[in-house]
């Protein structure tokens, strides 16, 4: 393994992911980064310089919608999944741990 | 012989003449996977209910001659990663184990609308993120030749159910493979269309780049009638293309003669089991037997495309699956502190190991002072790829491969090496890179009885030429699963 | 102490985009609303939706680019940036990092000498709003509302070429002026559909380099603006003068008690994780359309001025005062266009209208009367069917409830009488009633003069002509 994925760098792809590892699975998935970024390095041997990158394979562009208002009142079907919700709104927790300083 | 022994088209044809009845189809349909599901477990939700009602309405509309399509009254199931209003879509996550979309797919309403009647809701790997149908929450699913076996995946459900005659035709999606990969395991006949020519809207994505909606049926003329129905432009897809050519029955033509097909010496290499290469090998022999040209090429750039393929797929994935957070839908973990703990606690419990592996990839390589080596320069390895295949296409009308290199491995043999798993995806992800369509046709069986896949490749928007050789492939075929 | 240090300011400027429906779905961008109502899968993050582009909000923001002398991007495109948050429904917000839709703009503002001074504009972005999150006591939790949840944005973003509030506030002000010209926003602070977050750094005076930046946020007015720099940059250097340095950071303003606070979690690694956007095609801006927009672009406020002295040939005063707001400048032209007569038009709205508006707490867009009746309105001074006096309390009446003031004299018996002998009769009757002004006039006080006519008129409830009964005043007295 030419990768190597320390345990800050896992934590941080945690926060960024918001994802919660376990002991056991952050070393797994240590591991498993490592040996897939190995396996991606691959792409390395490929000399791309002048090769633009594609993000969209077939020249489509301008597709647009005129500005008239199609939908109504969306607010229930909106709701209806929500796993807390209070007056037509969805209950999301607070914030905590922010410092102020 | 009971109803659901016949294709999509037979069975459509039997209905309009009055032969049998939708509501006699919807209960063969709803009998058979009574009968199978404790064993293929096919299905994650049927819909019963809704599918009974669906009939009768539909019934109507066809005495009163409304409905004319070929496909009214033929029951279809849907993969569970397409939204179905009214009725939940999983996606194989204990993510949206409840979740009820408000809306349906446009691929599935053009499928109602042409009078194909919702059974249910079909297995797959979560959030389509494997090739084995057994990272699904809700279990595994059974390949219906040998249940000792997986169907393949991730559209394993769709596949099987079809394959166990639980139903003439079923709705895939393919980001990597996922429709002709567990196609070819089940010995079905699945396409991945053109990006762009079915919508996306409503499909959940996992790859938004790479991601299409095809159809999965017994035979090549069914998957083309399915087909037929299932693409159009679509307002709401932006990335919905306008064609004119999707006419795509018309291509059910028994003629291969002059076309050119190419077989690239990388797909048939080390790696490719020998039972599987001798059987596509004798496909490609058929098709010249009956007048194409067959050659040999070289694909370069095959060995580049599975890690360039990870690299966008994953990092599509970690982008497409931030919405699940717990706020609006789907699960919530409980005992957590704040706002941020309610996020990783729900996250970490709502998605299994497969998926959470994917995010974590995704996230890295678009992280900062990753992004250029490892997401723009995959971009730029696309580029090269899409050039290659431009270059074969001067040359082919079709590109034949190995739709998997072996077939169908045992149920828990994948999940302990994700790095093996990944490999089984070479021969298809590069047709999801470039945009290509692409079908699996079944073409033998291994020592073991298990079905064997060809892989017709075309050039963008040349699913005629695919369906036409492959229909002609078919014809011709030796009784494969007798 | 601070005079051997310079304040170095840059703005980012949200501003909402007057469009009907949201960025990328057809829900309405009305404010307000019952919570949620304005949403679908779309604008709420539902799984399988996808983003459709509005033709109108990309016109919009190309109109500001023009408007602000940006080059406009000929291909650009939409990229995802990530955060977790619960107003951010898809956890990534849809916007523009590689390829913005207008770079390299400038715009002059007018320095306290006098001079002028060009403010670089370093890009124009579009990108969509977020929801709204409301703190709720009882439950301890937030609760969000979509309805904001897409509406189009455009993110302007200034070079650090700003040196004091007073160059901050002339530039918004010149920013909303012609934001609002060209109908791309409404502009308003207090709601939200302009948002400025301030980037402020101090350096020794002379020195080249820049300091290290802070980024105020929540500032909800151009006081607020003005408090803030005041206090940050006196926080800055303080921290530099005794040997400490100021830390790159987010600050939020808290205008009740002058002061901002660090916004800081170890849950936040602003690491946004921007690509493109799968799901969106890329945008191409042909000459074509950009010509066809730049032929569309209103007169801007400079230019007007130039055109009400040369057209209308009004004094520069009231050229100023009237191009102060779109509303307002579009009001008058109305008016001048029915009645003929500018500068009475000019009168009327710099006198009675904004007088009242100010009364009343209004703005010139919720202007109640329209240009036909005023028109009219002068139009009856003008002929000498009713006298001034009556046409304020017209007026007054029109600003209310917009009525028709023809009707309104006619059926309230407003008209000037023009009967000699009737106006001949209250004259006598003021004389009588005032033997003392008789007597000043006589002894050569003019003045006099107009209190018997204002007494006149008075009898009269305002129904006489001032100039006749002044002048037949004066035939009666040198009988």
């Amino acid at each position: 393994m030419k990768n190597r994925i320390s345990d800050e760098t896992v934590a941080y792809i945690g926060i960024l992911a918001k994802l919660e590892l376990s002991e056991e699975e952050r070393k797994r998935a240590g591991n498993d980064m490592a040996n897939m970024l190995d396996y991606m390095d691959k792409l390395k041997e490929l000399d791309t310089s002048g090769v633009a990158p594609t993000s969209h394979l077939f020249p489509t562009e301008n597709v647009f919608r005129e500005d008239i208002v199609t939908n109504g009142d969306g607010q229930k079907d909106a709701l209806f999944n929500a796993p807390a919700k209070k007056e037509h709104g969805f209950l999301a927790p607070k914030t905590i741990g922010m410092e102020e300083g | 012989m009971g109803l659901m022994q016949y294709g999509a088209l037979a069975l459509g044809k039997k209905i309009r003449k009055k032969e049998a009845s939708v509501l006699e189809a919807v209960t063969e349909a709803l009998d058979a996977i009574q009968e199978k599901e404790n064993v293929i477990h096919s299905f994650v939700t049927l819909s019963d209910t809704y599918a009974l009602k669906r009939a009768k309405e539909v019934q109507k509309q066809i005495d009163d001659g409304t409905l004319v399509s070929p496909l009214a009254g033929v029951p279809v199931a849907v993969k569970d990663n397409l939204c179905t209003r009214g009725i939940r879509t999983t996606c194989g996550s204990k993510m949206l184990e409840h979740f009820v979309p408000a809306y349906t797919a446009e691929a599935v309403s053009r499928l109602e609308n042409a009078g194909a009647i919702v059974i249910g809701k079909t297995n797959m790997d979560e959030f389509a993120m494997g090739s084995t149908t057994e990272t699904s929450y809700f279990g595994a699913t059974r390949n219906p030749w040998n249940q000792e076996h997986v169907p393949g995946g991730s559209s394993g459900g769709s596949c099987a159910a079809v394959a166990a005659q639980e139903c003439p035709c079923a709705l895939g999606s393919d980001t990597g493979g996922s429709i002709r990969q567990p196609a070819a395991f089940c010995g079905v006949t699945g396409i991945k269309p053109t990006y762009g020519t079915v919508s996306r809207y409503g499909l959940v994505a996992y790859g938004s780049s790479l991601d299409q909606i095809g159809p999965i049926a017994r035979d090549v003329s069914d998957c083309a009638a399915v087909l037929e129905a299932i693409a159009a432009w679509d307002q709401k897809d932006a990335t919905s293309i306008a064609r004119r050519d999707m006419d795509v029955t018309a291509a059910l033509v028994d003629d291969v003669r002059g076309m050119k097909i190419g077989i690239p010496k990388a797909y048939f290499g080390g790696g490719l089991n020998r039972e599987v290469k001798e059987a596509v090998l004798a496909a490609a022999e058929t098709l010249k037997e009956k007048g194409a040209i067959t050659e040999e090429f070289e694909f370069d750039l095959a060995e580049y495309a599975l890690p360039a393929y990870y690299v966008i797929a994953c990092a599509e994935a970690s982008s497409n699956l931030a919405r699940f957070d717990g706020v609006r839908y789907g699960y919530r973990a409980s005992g957590y502190e704040g706002l941020h703990a309610m996020y990783k606690k729900s996250r970490s419990e709502g998605f299994g190991p497969e998926v959470k592996r994917r995010i974590m990839l995704g996230a890295f390589v678009l992280s900062a002072g990753y992004y250029d080596a490892y997401y723009l320069k995959a971009l730029r390895v696309k580029t090269l790829i899409k050039r290659e295949f431009d270059q074969a296409f001067e040359r082919y009308d079709a590109i034949l491969a190995p739709a998997a290199p072996t077939t169908a491995p045992r149920v828990g043999s994948s999940l302990s090496d994700p790095m093996q798993m990944y490999l089984g995806d070479l021969y298809t992800v590069s047709a999801n890179l470039a945009g290509l369509p692409a079908i699996s046709v079944p073409c033998g069986r291994d020592q073991n009885g298990l079905p064997i896949g060809l892989q017709l490749i075309g050039d963008c928007f040349q699913e005629k030429k695919i369906i036409r050789t492959a229909y002609a492939y078919e014809q011709s075929r030796k009784e494969w699963d007798a | 102490m601070s005079g051997q240090y310079e304040t170095v300011i840059g703005l980012e400027v949200h501003v909402e985009l007057a469009t009907e429906t949201k960025i990328f779905c057809g829900c309405s961008t009305a404010f307000g609303g019952t919570p949620n109502a304005h949403t679908c899968p779309v604008c709420t993050g539902m799984p399988g939706a996808l983003p459709t582009l509005n033709r109108k909000a990309v016109e919009h923001a190309i109109a500001v680019g023009l408007a602000t002398n940006c080059e406009i991007t000929k291909d650009c495109k939409f990229d995802r940036k990530h955060y977790f948050y619960p107003d951010n429904p898809q956890n990534y917000q849809i916007s523009q990092l590689y390829l913005p839709i207008c770079r390299n703009g400038s715009v002059a503002i007018e320095t306290e000498g006098g001079g002028k001074k060009q403010i670089g504009i370093h890009e124009i972005h579009m990108e969509e709003d977020a929801g709204k999150l409301v703190h709720d006591e009882v439950e301890n939790c937030s609760i969000i509302d979509f309805n904001r949840s897409g509406v189009p944005l455009i993110e302007i973003v200034s070079e650090p070429d700003m040196r004091s509030a007073e160059e901050v506030i002339a530039y918004l002000e010149k920013l909303r002026l012609m934001i609002q010209y060209l109908g791309a926003s409404d502009c308003k602070l207090q709601e939200g559909s302009m948002r400025v977050d301030v980037n402020l750094s101090v350096r020794r005076a002379g020195s080249a380099a820049y300091g290290t930046r802070t980024e105020m946020k929540n500032l909800n007015s151009f006081k607020a603006i003005t408090r803030a720099i005041a206090q940050e940059a006196g926080r800055q250097t303080k921290r530099l003068a005794s040997g400490m340095c100021v830390v790159q950071e987010t600050r939020r303003w808290d205008d009740a008690n002058e002061r901002s606070y660090a916004m800081r979690s170890k849950e936040d690694a602003q690491d946004y994780r921007y690509f493109p956007d799968p799901d969106l095609a890329p945008v191409h801006i042909s000459d074509a359309w950009i010509e066809e927009i730049r032929a569309r672009q209103p007169e801007f406020r400079t230019e007007k001025i130039a055109r009400y002295q040369r057209v209308y040939k009004l004094p520069l005063y009231d050229a100023e005062v009237l191009t102060e707001t779109k509303e307002m400048a579009d009001f008058f032209e109305a008016v001048a266009a029915v009645s003929g007569k500018p500068k009475k038009a000019s009168n009327w709205l710099m006198g009675e209208t904004m007088r009242l508006l100010k009364e009343n707490g209004m703005e010139a867009g919720e202007i109640r009367f329209c240009a036909q009746h005023l028109a009219k309105l002068i139009a009856l001074v003008d002929d000498g069917t009713i006298s001034g006096p009556v046409a304020k309390e017209v007026f007054a009446k029109m600003f209310d409830t917009d009525i028709d003031p023809e009707r309104y004299v006619e059926e309230n018996g407003l008209k000037t009488v023009h009967d000699q002998d009737a106006l001949r009769d209250a004259l006598m009757q003021a004389l009588n009633d005032n033997p003392k002004s008789v007597e000043d006039y006589r002894n050569g006080k003019e003045k006099a003069l107009g209190f018997l006519v204002g007494q006149t008129m008075k009898a009269m409830q305002g129904k006489a002509n001032p100039k006749m009964a002044l002048a037949l005043l004066k035939e009666i007295l040198s009988e």
